[in-house]
């Protein structure tokens, strides 16, 4: 569709709406349609179907916008303004109703009898079926992520009739039902699909990647990869209430400068994803929501491969050195949440993650505690930052390197370019000192501890083994969150990792969004657009 | 047959000396990517890839096989026409290299006239009257126009003209979102909307253009304007222009007929030097505006290690290059018959 829309009929597909279209030759941006929104964006949307390799994280959009998934998650007001998704809520979108049975190992779903695709075909338990074999058979982050719901299988997906899905699992999991409602598990009208794919691209992936074939509220009008995207609703959507905006134009705008003059002049509606410098500054002219990230947290960590930070003492000193304030402040610019100054004392039955620390920036403490390690004299280290993320590693690095200099710990800065960060940090773990910003998409302490704390798991780039942990983590994984049993087990997670200190919370980021008439923005986990909630003012 | 042309057998002959330049520009960017720092399978597997996945990766993108066996592949793909899929974009490379060069062309070349147009006549006028306003004019303009970096330009410019004057059009691109872009003939924008009579867009287009020409002009009048300068005082103090005055020859004669058809051979030659370095400073510029080109293609392409399209970027910069080369060799035999192909 999208390649082959000829200007003429793209203009006829305008001329059939119902209202005034923005398309018309010569409007001027400011007589747009009052259901029309620009919105602009830094990074590149370069693939229409999420579950293909190299698949930008902004074109994760067309995933949320274009199709539907089973179920999605609830709403909530936000910290820092407007609205949030409600990780706690699990509301329909395909699903009508779902059961699961006693055992926790069979999920069924009941499909709404209305939900169509864009093609007008109904969609059927046979299409999730495909689209669920699809997700956890290409491999790469598709097949990841619904791993982590105890997703592995294309035998654990069946349709038992045109509107009845079943999923079996191996074990009952907490993560299932939230994991089924993030971008990966989307419903794709399969027969569309077989029509029209190659016959050595059984999953359509050639087709998908150009032409999305879904049910969701919003049809993909033009892409050019590089420029925009323009979305076009779909009145027929079943998913939800029909989102009041006709039609949305993405642009791709490199230049933070120019998408903050675009937004502030009012000439687009929306600047998604503006840095934090920006955000702090448009705060008092125009809305500008800063969002905390939910289960993210920006941290320093002492990698345990290198002998000195094997040292209880120089780890802690490091925590009392850094300088938390002064970061928040320069790196942040004060969005998003301070992570230091909290009790050591854990009350009965909190959660909460990102939390507090009980460190806070002390320096005497920060030299008694080096003079009664192994190292009174100091030691020289590197610290490593990716220049992918140099806005806010590289302020946080020099706040880093000054502080632990008066604890005589000799810090040289070492940058690393965006595309060896990954090997160097993740996978090979051989950086002594470095700055991380891992965040979970499935918002669970023990979903972080997972990733972060577990011995070779893959954002644990500190080489931490904790025998506890291992156990904590494992035992508390799949575990219902309201068993008496989880709360304990987390606030031990807690206690030990704020001891050990493998990453020593700086603090948690937001994603800044400044809206120029435009209301309704919804933050969500996967930190990418939820056109359907937003509405012009 | 073809000594009765000798034109036509000089240009085939430079295009015959063109192709092992392009095959070693086909070697050295195969080997360069391959020797970028950084994994591209591991970027392109995703954050969250396991070692499994990875594997994949790598051998859905050929990265598996040994070097010469991928250089065999590449080349024989090549040869087809078919310089690969970016991993960036997602799209085969020729068809960016399609939307994007032109774009990069049409604003370069813009940027090149535009610059021309005020350079030439003032370098003229600064070397005709040197000492006055003129000549001190003329040297502001060209320190101003050196020193200023052209993404500092660009932003000063968007600030000035858009933001508090509101005069200029958003700096969206080419195209604001309510035109849509001309049929695909060219891919000049103002070319293409010409063509079919679309003077709307045409019009819409050209308001898009001239920030981001501006900024470049700015940029690329300095060298111009001292080129001219200087090659017109150097032209205008030799033995014929002084025997033309006093054969009594009109000025404008004298001027233009003589003394400024011999500056011009250096003028031309630095329009090339400078057109190949506007097209690489193109990216800042791009990048501001929102400019879909070349440029910021090549770039983010090389951060991630996208082989194929640094590859497809590579070598249509060699081709124009030598392309641009031509150009400038058959100028000069326009401007100055002495100059011939058969010296060479």
């Amino acid at each position: 569709m999208t390649g082959t829309t000829t200007r003429r009929d793209f203009l006829k597909m305008g001329a059939a709406g119902a209202s005034v279209l923005p398309f018309l030759k010569a409007m001027p941006a400011s007589a747009q349609g009052a259901d029309t929104m620009v919105v602009v964006i830094g990074q590149t949307i370069n693939s229409l179907d999420l579950h293909r390799t190299g698949t930008s994280r902004a074109a994760y959009q067309v995933g949320i916008n274009c199709y539907d998934r089973l179920v999605s998650f609830g709403t909530k007001e936000a910290i820092g303004g407007g609205y949030s998704y409600d990780y706690s809520k699990i509301e329909p979108e395909l699903a009508e109703s779902w059961t699961v049975s006693d055992d926790g190992m069979t999920l069924t779903f009941k499909l709404k009898p209305n939900a169509r695709f864009w093609d007008g075909r109904k969609v059927t338990a046979q299409d999730v079926k495909w689209s669920f074999d699809r997700a956890v058979t290409v491999g790469g982050f598709p097949t990841v992520q619904m791993k982590a719901g105890g997703l592995e299988r294309p035998d654990q997906f069946i349709a038992e009739d045109e509107d009845t899905f079943v999923i079996k699992l191996d074990r009952p999991s907490k993560l299932t039902i939230p994991d089924l409602a993030v971008p990966v598990p989307y419903v794709i009208n399969s027969v569309e699909v077989q029509q029209n794919a190659a016959a050595d691209d059984p999953w359509g992936l050639e087709y998908l990647h150009t032409t999305p074939a879904g049910s969701g509220a919003y049809k993909v009008l033009r892409w050019a990869p590089g420029e925009q995207l323009v979305y076009e609703r779909n009145d027929d959507w079943a998913g939800g209430p029909l989102p009041a905006l006709k039609r949305v134009v993405i642009r791709e705008v490199p230049s933070p400068a120019t998408r903050r003059a675009l937004v502030e002049r009012g000439d687009v509606q929306m600047a998604f994803g503006i840095p934090d410098k920006d955000a702090a500054e448009l705060a008092d002219k125009i809305d500008v929501f800063s969002t905390p990230v939910e289960n993210c947290i920006h941290c320093l960590c002492p990698n345990f491969a290198f002998e000195p930070f094997q040292d209880a003492n120089v780890r802690k000193a490091i925590a009392y050195a850094v300088p938390y304030e002064d970061i928040f402040q320069t790196a942040a610019f004060g969005r998003g949440l301070p992570l230091y100054g909290g009790s050591a004392e854990i009350p009965e039955g909190d959660t909460q993650w990102p939390r507090k620390t009980q460190y806070y920036t002390d320096l005497e403490k920060a030299r008694e505690l080096m003079a009664q390690s192994a190292y009174p004299e100091g030691f020289e280290v590197p610290l490593s930052i990716s220049l992918d993320l140099a806005s806010w590693m590289e302020p946080t690095a020099l706040l880093v390197q000054e502080a632990l200099g008066k604890i005589g710990i000799k810090v040289e800065i070492e940058k690393i370019p965006g595309a060896n960060w990954r090997t160097a940090v993740l996978v090979e773990k051989r950086l002594p000192l470095h700055l991380e910003n891992f965040g979970g998409w499935l918002n669970t302490p023990d979903y972080y501890f997972f990733w972060a704390y577990k011995d070779g798991h893959l954002f644990n780039s500190s080489n931490y083994r904790n025998e506890e942990i291992e156990q904590l983590v494992d035992d508390s994984l799949h575990m219902p969150m309201d068993d008496p049993a989880y709360a304990p087990m987390i606030k031990r997670m807690f206690e030990i990792a704020l001891e050990d200190l493998p990453r020593i919370p700086l603090y948690q980021p937001a994603l800044n969004v400044a809206a120029n008439g435009a209301e309704g923005y919804e933050f969500w986990f996967h930190r990418q657009l939820d056109i359907r909630p937003i509405s012009l003012t | 047959m073809l000594s009765a042309y000798p034109r036509l057998r000089a240009v085939l002959l430079r295009c015959a000396q063109a192709i092992p330049v392009v095959i070693g520009v086909v070697v050295i960017s195969f080997l360069l990517t391959r020797a970028l720092p950084g994994d591209p399978a591991v970027y392109f597997a995703g954050v969250m890839a396991d070692e499994a996945s990875i594997e994949e990766t790598r051998i859905a993108m050929g990265l598996d096989k040994p070097m010469t066996q991928q250089f065999v592949i590449y080349v024989g793909e090549l040869l087809r026409g078919d310089l690969g899929m970016s991993l960036t974009s997602g799209r085969p490379v020729a068809t960016d290299l399609a939307n994007r060069l032109p774009a990069s062309l049409e604003l370069t070349l813009t940027a090149l006239i535009l610059a021309s147009a005020i350079a030439i006549p003032l370098g003229i006028l600064a070397a005709t009257r040197p000492g006055t306003w003129v000549d001190h004019l003329c040297r502001v303009v060209v320190t101003a126009g050196v020193s200023l970096p052209t993404f500092f330009t660009g932003i000063v410019l968007i600030f000035v003209f858009y933001y508090l004057l509101g005069i200029a059009p958003s700096p969206l691109g080419r195209l604001d979102f309510i035109y849509i872009e001309p049929d695909h003939i060219t891919g000049f924008y103002l070319i293409d909307a010409a063509l079919t009579g679309d003077w709307e867009t045409w019009r819409g287009a050209a308001k898009q253009l001239i920030l981001p020409a501006g900024t470049l002009a700015l940029f690329t009048l300095a060298p111009l304007a001292r080129m001219t300068r200087a090659s017109m005082l150097g032209a205008l103090s030799s033995d014929f222009i002084r025997t033309a005055r006093a054969a009594g020859l009109t000025n404008r004669k004298v001027l233009y007929g003589y003394a400024f058809r011999n500056a011009l051979l250096p003028v031309v030659t630095t329009l090339g030097m400078v057109f190949s370095f506007a097209l690489g400073a193109n990216v800042l510029v791009e990048k501001v505006f929102a400019w879909p080109g070349i440029g910021s293609y090549a770039v983010e392409a090389l951060v991630v290690s996208d082989y194929a399209a640094v590859q497809g970027f590579v070598l249509a910069m060699a081709l124009l290059f030598v392309v641009l080369n031509l150009v400038i060799d058959l100028l000069y035999t326009a401007i100055d018959p002495r100059i011939g192909f058969e010296a060479s």
